[in-house]
């Protein structure tokens, strides 16, 4: 480790904005009225966030100790396939199970198409 | 009952089943010098058929995998304990191990250890013994 500024910075900076997306999701969690909108700031900021955090851990340690960890590289990869796979797994079961929208929901049109079926 | 339409997560699992079972190579080569082994990758690896018993249904997984897992976990077991009588029969006492330094074509100077033996047994008896229970809860009959 030599404390080169340039090479810390950028993965320092990563991580600071994952942690920003990661707080940002939290709070959409708490504040969003139904199931729907809160996974929709659950899943994308969240996948965010942790895929800044890891990108920022990967960089730190690729720059500093010239490491390649090929366990943060998978863990990137599979963070960005499965988290949104995850919520719409989640969110479909949710409106199978006749989950209702926020009041102030204008449209539903997957009623249309599953009455239809 | 009408048949959901779940393409989604059959496409990805494809995908992501290759990334576990990768993983869990990775977790049991790494097992002797960095954090892994045995016990942790056959978990992973059998995290990664349960994936693949919950996304596809579990006869045509078994019929795509033919392995009687009562069977496999036998096996682990029994290779572990040869492991350790192979000690023994070089005038050393039970379950010692040895390694050394080999040349070998591709991956050039590499450690083997008879460890590794002893791990693919703990490997196989995690892997037959976790999927044993997940199978008898699972099924109906």
């Amino acid at each position: 480790m030599n404390g080169s500024i340039p090479s810390e910075f950028l993965p320092v900076l990563l991580i600071l904005i994952g942690t920003v997306f990661s707080f940002l999701s939290a709070v959409g969690l708490i504040r969003l009225p139904d199931v729907y909108t809160r996974a929709h700031a659950a899943s994308k900021s969240a996948t965010l966030g942790v895929l800044f955090a890891l990108v920022g851990t990967f960089l730190y340690f690729l720059w500093e100790e010239g490491y390649f960890s090929i366990r943060l590289f998978l863990g990137i990869f599979f963070v960005f396939l499965t988290a949104p796979v995850a919520a719409h797994v989640i969110l479909r079961s949710a409106y199978r199970a006749n989950v209702e929208l926020a009041e102030q929901s204008v449209q539903d049109d997957l009623k249309e198409v599953l009455k239809k079926e | 009952m009408r048949k959901p339409n779940d393409v989604i997560i059959r496409g990805v699992t494809k995908v992501v089943v290759v990334i576990i079972f990768t993983f869990a190579i990775n977790l049991f080569i790494s097992g002797h010098h960095y954090p892994g082994g045995g016990f942790i990758g056959g978990l992973a690896f059998s995290s990664g058929i349960i994936l693949l018993f919950l996304t596809f249904d579990m006869e045509s997984v078994r019929k795509n995998i033919p392995v009687d897992f009562k069977v496999l976990a036998a096996i682990g077991v029994l290779i572990a304990v040869l492991t350790g009588v192979g000690g023994m029969l070089l005038d050393a006492p039970f379950l010692s191990q040895s390694f050394g330094y080999f040349e070998l074509p591709i991956f050039g100077k590499t450690e083997l250890a008879t460890a590794v033996l002893f791990d693919v047994g703990v490997a196989l008896a995690v892997i037959g013994t976790s999927l044993m229970i997940i199978m008898s809860i699972g099924d109906d009959r």
